[in-house]
Order: C-alpha cells, then sequence, then structure tokens
C-alpha cells in the first residue's frame, strides 16, 4: 500500500496558496480563483474516499482543480455571444467581421513574458513546497508576510543568528530551485 | 583592516540581511567592500536580488489570512456535515 495520507484539516494550510496561484494564472481573477479554490476544497472532502494514495495529496487536488477550472470556462461560454456587437458593413467581403477582432493586440508585451509572469507564483510556491516545512514556514513569514525579525524569533524560540542561518539556507534552496525554471 | 575583514559566509548572510534592508550601516560598509573581492558572493548577491524582486512581483498572489480562515470553516462545516 501506499503512504500517502489524506488529512483535509491541513489543506488550507498546506496547498491554498499554491493552488490560488495555479488558479489564478489560468482565470485572472482573484474572486473567481477564490470560489473555484472553496469549490475543489470541498468536492475533495466529498469524494475522499475515492482518493487511492497512488498520487500525493497535491497532485489529486490539483486534478480536482484543473477539471473545476474546465468547467468554469465551459459556463462561460455558454454565456458567450449573447452580448456581442455586430457591425453591418453591407459588403459581402467583410461579412462576419466582428468589432472584437478589430481591437488591436497590445503591442508591449509578448505572449512569452505573460507567461513567464503569469506562473511566476506558482513557480514560486512550488519551490517553496520543496523546502523542509519550518525552513519554509520561516521564510514565507519572513519574506511574504513581512513579519519582524524579532517576532519570528520569540515565535520559533531562536536565536537571531539562528535565524538567519535559516533564512540563508531557504534563500539558497529557493534561488537553486527557481534558476532551473525562471531566473 | 581588521574591522572589514569578514568570510565568505558572513559576507553571504549580510547579503541575505540586506535583502530585507536590516543591516546596520558598518555592515553595508564591509558587504560592499567584501563583494569586490569575492566573484562567488557577487553572484549570490545578484541571484539573490533576482529572488526578491521575483517575490514582490505583483504577479505572486498569497491567500491572505482571513481569506484562508473562511476557507478552513466552510471546510470544517462540510467535514461535520458528513459525520
Amino acid at each position: 500500500m501506499s503512504n500517502n495520507q489524506i488529512d483535509p484539516t491541513k489543506w488550507v494550510d498546506q496547498y491554498s496558496d499554491y493552488l490560488f496561484n495555479f488558479t489564478i494564472a489560468r482565470v485572472n481573477d482573484r474572486e473567481v480563483a477564490q470560489d473555484l479554490i472553496s469549490e475543489t476544497f470541498l468536492a475533495g472532502l466529498k469524494s475522499m474516499k475515492n482518493f487511492k494514495g497512488e498520487a500525493t495529496e497535491r497532485t489529486w487536488l490539483i486534478s480536482i482543480l484543473k477539471r473545476k477550472i474546465i468547467d468554469h470556462y465551459r459556463k462561460s461560454n455558454s454565456k458567450k455571444g449573447k452580448a456581442e456587437v455586430h457591425i453591418n458593413y453591407k459588403d459581402d467581403e467583410s461579412e462576419g467581421d466582428w468589432l472584437e477582432e478589430r481591437v488591436a493586440d497590445p503591442f508591449d508585451k509578448t505572449a512569452e513574458d505573460s507567461i513567464q509572469n503569469e506562473e511566476l507564483g506558482e513557480a514560486i510556491y512550488n519551490c517553496l513546497d520543496k523546502l523542509p516545512q519550518k525552513q519554509a514556514k520561516i521564510f514565507r513569514m519572513k519574506t511574504i508576510d513581512n513579519f519582524d525579525t524579532e517576532a519570528i524569533c520569540n515565535e520559533f524560540d531562536i536565536t537571531p543568528s539562528n535565524f538567519w542561518v535559516i533564512i540563508h539556507r531557504a534563500r539558497t534552496a529557493m534561488a537553486g530551485c527557481m534558476e532551473k525554471t525562471w531566473i | 583592516m581588521g574591522l572589514f575583514k569578514i568570510d565568505c559566509s558572513n559576507g553571504k548572510m549580510l547579503c541575505d540581511k540586506n535583502q530585507y534592508k536590516e543591516t546596520t550601516f558598518l555592515e553595508k560598509v564591509k558587504l560592499n567592500l567584501y563583494l569586490i573581492v569575492c566573484s562567488e558572493c557577487r553572484s549570490y548577491t545578484s541571484n539573490n536580488n533576482k529572488l526578491t524582486k521575483a517575490l514582490k512581483s505583483k504577479k505572486v498572489h498569497n491567500v491572505s489570512a482571513s481569506e484562508k480562515e473562511f476557507l478552513k470553516q466552510k471546510l470544517q462545516e462540510q467535514l461535520n456535515a458528513q459525520k
């Protein structure tokens, strides 16, 4: 048997950031992303007994989330076409020329850098997941949530020099991990 | 010059501190002097700057504590309902 266990009480803390970045790169809307994630968690709960433990919890949740994202687009697609503007040029050649098609493409950015940017958050949380848990937690608090050094030292009961060693290890690991694909 | 003498691991630590703007003036001077002589530290610094920049990028989203609390509540309700 596999040793992949499922524990829904830890889902929010462990995966919500990664899932959120994953979703937002694909739907581009905070609120929709929120909804999709909570739906994913709830769907996960309902089908917990189907979790065979062949994949990790995270992979399993992502596969549910992907379904949810597809569903979201299906839904919004079925509403499409109801509010489009059609200009009649009375000329056979431009028949079917829709107003949307006449909007200029943004010329100042290339597809590549927007893809890179959209998926940056996903890459960062992916790398963060690979760090040891304590390191990741401290690095997160310091770098993303902007806690004071002193507050973190108190909470984890470590000395400042201890703290900086942990930060150093985390940064080195993060940079190494990001370097492969991103920086 | 004894005052300014630091080694590589020390230099890297100062560089980390510098990312969070928590270095004193003396430490900044030490770091910058050290960067002149240590190429390894220079490349570490440049990577470190990129990492900080990437982390601060607007494209990195994080779920706020209150949003997480809300998600947890929802999950808990569902869990209780299933039992």
